[in-house]
């Protein structure tokens, strides 16, 4: 199972790269999210998986009786998805916001910050 | 004797003071606007007091350390030491700068930031005042700077002209770099030796000349002391420097900050003097000084630039004798450098007060104003007459001592004779004629009718001149006190004081040469000044033509490297991101050799995992595929639900539920957006960028999987997981363990995290709201929107 | 999106998603449950209640402005953590006070349970106030 996930942990990672490099805004946004769904796997999978038996002790008892999956990874996952989403939408309303105020879509005509032309820096004192 | 807790406050006070005054400075100016100079001047004349109380002490030959802890974990003190040396230079700086706080009240009397100049000229003086009495390099070492970062200000006072500005950031970047280099050669000295106190390695003189770090060593303080002490080729940003007011002149620029070079020196003589290096380098730099400033000055007829070469000249001519490094250099070196901060300084001041009362300072446009100031003259007559070296000033005696090294009759010692000869006489030429030409002969007219400068124009020159006659008359005990214990200092040996009237034969006839030729040269000034001009029409690259050609081109090299890096193509930042990734995966694995083997059985899976692997899989190429928009959200909630079915398969119902609202909620609010934007969805990679862009993806993604298939081959720590499960229900009273360890074991984080939420939602309300000249929303925008609602029903009803 | 029937059924649908949000943060501590997905459950409430009956209508049910539950969730979270403060000893120490009822059971008050309540508002409030900004957005359009 785990070897199954590391193939498909490289296969998300290798999509959301490709996203990330693309010029236009909008798949970069869906490279970012897919990027979040990449590492969350990455981290699960570091913390080793075990089949369908959570992390919960069972009602009366003080420690589970069988063998569960590891909580920690699952802890800080479910944290990471939360902060994840919020990243996600502050994006996309930041993509939103510049195509409004910009009318661009693509980062190659979002120069407003680094100009093709800025000036020469002057020579004097 | 070790001083006391008190005391060692006291010393700190010496150098903390006028900093704290500096703050003040503005508002006594406010105050008082008439006669602020003389009330600031309390505080220099009060450590001059407080100095000259240790007089007796260091003139029996006491060495008195004052330390305070400062970073202890360094082994860095905030340590002072008062010996004959500083002693020497703290009275320096605190006396001629009291003169000058009285003298800027008159000179800038008048000038709308004449309180910002009393608290940067304030500030000047604790650095320097630091700087002499540090112990603790690292000390000194931080005052230097200040001393850089004050003159940097000092010189750009008048900061709206071109040639302030360009003067400021040339002594700036000259005096600074050298700073550096001192730096590192203060720390590699404190590592050779063992200790960061200049007072431990007084303690063994020989030590670093033996040592393997001694060549660099004294390359770096050395490159410290001549860029502050404006050696050739590092002098032009000195004559460049009288852009700053005249006070600034007389005190930084004449005698106190451009000895902190030769002060630099004289502390280290014992230490890192006496070598064939130290004895060779130093001397000729200081000649080569000598001759170019002296022979530099007789080109100017600008009073002040002529100042400012001889005191380049003079600070050459202390190069000089510290590297000589005998008995007699020291001690010549010692009576010359004060005699020389008193006759320049008080010359520095009668310049300014000519140019005060005349408006000009051009030596051919001034003449005969004697009758018209004739305090003024006085001052400028004994001031040159000290410079000429004429019996029994103190120029004079300082004078016979140089001339007395002559005396072993050894050839290296007759040659640095014979240049401080020709450069003394070449001096008072320039000093006599700044002293006769304007204020004898006939009178011609002046842009400014002239009259006697005010008294506070006139203390700080008449004083100072009498000092140095009197300094002069009185040698012997001033010999007591100051020379002998600063030269032993120096030389880190007993010199014992042997000055009075001696007539010497060699002395003698070398000073009887030297007003010969001195005379000489005056007579025939204009014809000397023509000649130096004719050369100086033929040579005209010089390095402070290189300074402006090193600072565009480093400006032109930070532009070009600028637009290299930060080219503003985002995909092309983005691809260095990844390829970095990729080498930081592989680079590990490579050199370890640590690459995981293939698995080479395919995994066990049950039918329901291969099924969600699989719808994973197949969203993730239907977002990169997809033809249209809606394809490509669609088939992001696909990769998400997919990766939400994993964590239930996989023990982890809460990961589960949480990935499942997450991707619905993504999923909603990206169609929210991509129904009002018409953007482009289809990928615009041409082939070349196709191949390149998905093959750094893919390097990357194999990359990471290797990664991973390498750390699932070791073993897992969990101690962690152990505690978490065992303690979940014993401690925390819960049976949910992801659950307690986010809101009790690890609460603090979660608290971080939630702020971060928080936080976006601030950010994209702000995003949402700032659309420019759109309407406010929120809770005041509801109120507005009701109450603009219900007024509009009250006036339809009262309509109808 | 806006059919009659999603429009009659989305206030009801939303209640409902609210008292079981507040179920799930509840049983958080002791089944799958807590905090983060009852604000998320509860956040899609707003949304679905915003998309049905506009957003005017949701913020006016609402009374604050969403941001203001978020800011009361980091709030009532690091409260939380002071309460320590009376017993000396760390912050965010987890405390428990047990009380009894008359009919047996037992009923456990405890500050684990206040920090996931105030993660709970934090993630509903934040995660409304996006949905229904963008909404709004919509609106004026």
């Amino acid at each position: 199972m785990e070897t199954a996930l590391a193939i498909l942990i490289g296969l998300f990672f290798t999509v959301a790269i490709y996203l990330l490099l693309s010029r236009s805004l909008i798949r970069m946004l869906l490279g970012i999210a897919i990027l979040g769904n990449a590492v969350n796997l990455l981290i699960f999978t570091v913390g080793r998986v075990t089949r369908e038996v959570p992390p919960i002790v069972p009602e009366g008892e003080y420690q589970p009786l069988e063998a569960i999956a590891n909580p920690l990874p699952q802890a800080l996952i479910l944290t990471a998805i939360v902060i994840g989403f919020s990243l996600f939408a502050f994006l996309l309303v930041l993509t939103y916001r510049a195509y409004q105020e910009l009318n661009a879509d693509n980062t190659d005509t979002m120069r407003v910050a680094e100009p093709d032309d800025s000036p020469r820096p002057p020579l004097s004192y | 004797m070790i001083p006391t807790q008190a005391q060692s406050f006291s010393m700190l006070l010496v150098a903390i003071a006028p900093f704290l005054t500096a703050f003040v400075a503005p508002l006594v100016k406010r105050f008082v606007p008439q006669h602020a100079g003389w009330v600031l001047a309390l505080i220099p004349a009060s450590i001059f007091a407080y100095i000259f109380s240790f007089i007796d002490l260091i003139a029996q030959g006491e060495k008195l350390r004052f330390a305070l802890p400062w970073i202890p974990m360094l082994g860095i003190e905030l340590s002072f030491y008062l010996d004959g040396l500083s002693l020497v230079f703290g009275l320096l700086i605190s006396g001629i700068g009291t003169f000058i706080v009285i003298y800027s009240g008159g000179y800038l009397s008048g000038h709308q930031h004449l309180g910002r100049f009393y608290a940067f000229i304030l500030m000047f003086m604790g650095s320097m005042l630091g700087l002499v009495l540090a112990d603790n390099v690292i000390t000194l070492f931080v005052f230097w700077e200040l001393t850089s970062i004050t003159s940097f200000l000092l010189i750009g006072f008048d900061h709206s002209r071109q040639a302030s500005r360009r003067a400021a950031i040339q002594a700036l970047v000259i005096t600074g770099g050298g700073g550096l280099l001192l730096l590192a050669g203060l720390v590699l000295i404190g590592f050779s030796m063992g200790t960061l106190d200049i007072s431990t390695m007084l303690q063994y003189p020989g030590f670093m000349a033996e040592h393997s770090a001694y060549l660099p060593v004294f390359i770096l303080v050395l490159f410290g002391a001549i860029t502050k002490s404006a050696q050739v080729p590092f002098h032009f940003w000195l004559p460049n420097a009288m852009e700053a007011p005249t006070p600034v002149s007389a005190f930084l620029h004449s005698a106190t900050m451009v000895k902190a070079g030769v002060y630099l020196l004289a502390r280290f003589n014992p230490i890192l003097g006496g070598t064939i290096e130290w004895q060779v380098t130093l001397p000729i730099l200081g000649g080569i000084t000598l001759i170019t400033g002296a022979l530099l000055a007789l080109r100017q007829t600008d009073m002040k630039q002529m100042l400012a070469y001889t005191t380049m000249a003079s600070l050459g001519m202390l190069v000089m004798l510290i590297g000589a490094g005998s008995k007699e250099a020291i001690l010549a070196a010692m009576l010359f450098l004060v005699a020389h901060s008193f006759y320049k300084g008080g010359l520095f001041m009668v310049v300014g007060a000519i140019d005060h009362e005349t408006g000009t300072r051009d030596i051919t446009e001034v003449s005969g104003i004697a009758k018209e100031l004739p305090i003024t003259f006085f001052g400028a007559a004994l001031a040159a007459f000290s410079m000429a070296g004429l019996p029994i000033s103190l120029g004079f005696f300082a004078k016979e001592e140089i001339y007395l090294i002559a005396k072993t009759f050894e050839w290296q010692h007759w040659l640095i004779a014979i240049v401080a000869l020709v450069g003394n006489a070449l001096m008072m030429a320039a000093g006599a004629a700044i002293a006769i030409k304007p204020f004898l002969g006939p009178r011609i007219a002046t842009p400014k009718s002239p009259h006697e400068a005010p008294l506070s124009m006139l203390a700080g020159p008449a004083i100072l001149a009498v000092l140095g006659i009197a300094a002069g008359v009185f040698i012997y005990q001033f010999g007591d006190w100051f020379f002998s214990p600063s030269a032993s200092a120096v030389y880190n040996h007993k010199v014992s004081n042997h000055l009075g009237l001696h007539f010497d034969p060699i002395p003698l006839g070398l000073s009887i040469a030297t007003w010969a030729l001195g005379g000489l040269i005056h007579w025939k000034l204009e014809t000397v000044r023509d000649i130096l001009r004719r050369i100086a029409r033929v040579w005209t690259w010089g390095p402070d033509q290189g300074f402006d050609q090193f600072m565009f081109g480093l400006v032109r090299f930070a532009d070009w490297i600028t637009r290299i890096i930060q080219h503003g193509r985002l995909e092309l930042y983005l691809i260095l991101v990844f390829v970095a990734l990729a080498g930081a995966v592989y680079a590990p694995m490579v050199l370890t050799g640590s690459i995981p083997p293939m698995p080479d059985v395919l995994p066990q899976l049950r039918f329901q995992e291969w099924g969600v692997l699989l719808i994973a899989a197949l969203g993730l190429l239907a977002v990169v595929f997809g033809r249209t928009r809606l394809v490509a959200i669609v088939s992001l909630g696909v990769q998400g639900f997919a990766v939400a079915l994993i964590f239930l398969l996989l023990g982890a119902p809460d990961l589960g539920f949480t990935q499942f609202m997450v991707e619905t909620l993504s999923v909603v609010i990206l169609a929210l957006v991509m129904t009002k934007l018409h953007l482009d969805q289809r990928d615009n990679r041409v082939f070349e960028e196709v191949i390149r862009d998905g093959g750094l993806a893919l390097v990357c993604g194999i990359g990471l999987t290797m990664l991973l298939l390498a750390v699932l081959q070791t073993d897992l720590d969990t101690t962690l997981t152990e505690f978490f499960t065992k303690t979940s229900v014993p401690i925390a009273h819960g049976r949910n363990i992801v659950n307690v360890i986010l809101v009790d074991y690890r609460a603090i984080d979660t608290l971080g995290e939630i702020s971060v939420v928080m936080t976006a939602g601030i950010a994209i309300l702000a995003l949402i709201r700032i659309r420019a000249g759109g309407p406010k929303r929120g809770i005041g925008a509801i109120k507005k929107a009701v109450k603009r609602a219900t007024s509009s029903a009250r006036k339809t009803r009262s309509a109808s | 999106m806006n059919t009659v029937i999603f429009r009659t059924i989305a206030p009801y649908l939303a209640a409902l998603m609210i008292v079981f949000s507040i179920f799930v943060l509840l049983r958080g501590h002791n089944e799958p449950g807590g905090g983060f997905i009852g604000g998320l459950i509860a956040a899609s409430a707003i949304a679905i209640y915003g998309i049905s009956a506009g957003v005017a209508e949701v913020r006016r049910a609402l009374v604050f402005h969403p941001i203001t539950f978020a800011g009361f969730g980091v709030f009532i979270a690091a409260l939380s953590g002071f309460m320590s403060l009376f017993v000396e000893v760390p912050f965010l120490k987890g405390l428990w006070l047990f009380i009894n009822l008359s009919d047996g059971s037992e009923l456990a008050l405890s500050t684990p349970m206040l920090f996931d309540i105030g993660v709970y508002f934090v993630v509903l409030g934040a995660i409304s106030t996006i949905a229904l900004a963008l909404e709004e957005d919509e609106d004026d359009k």
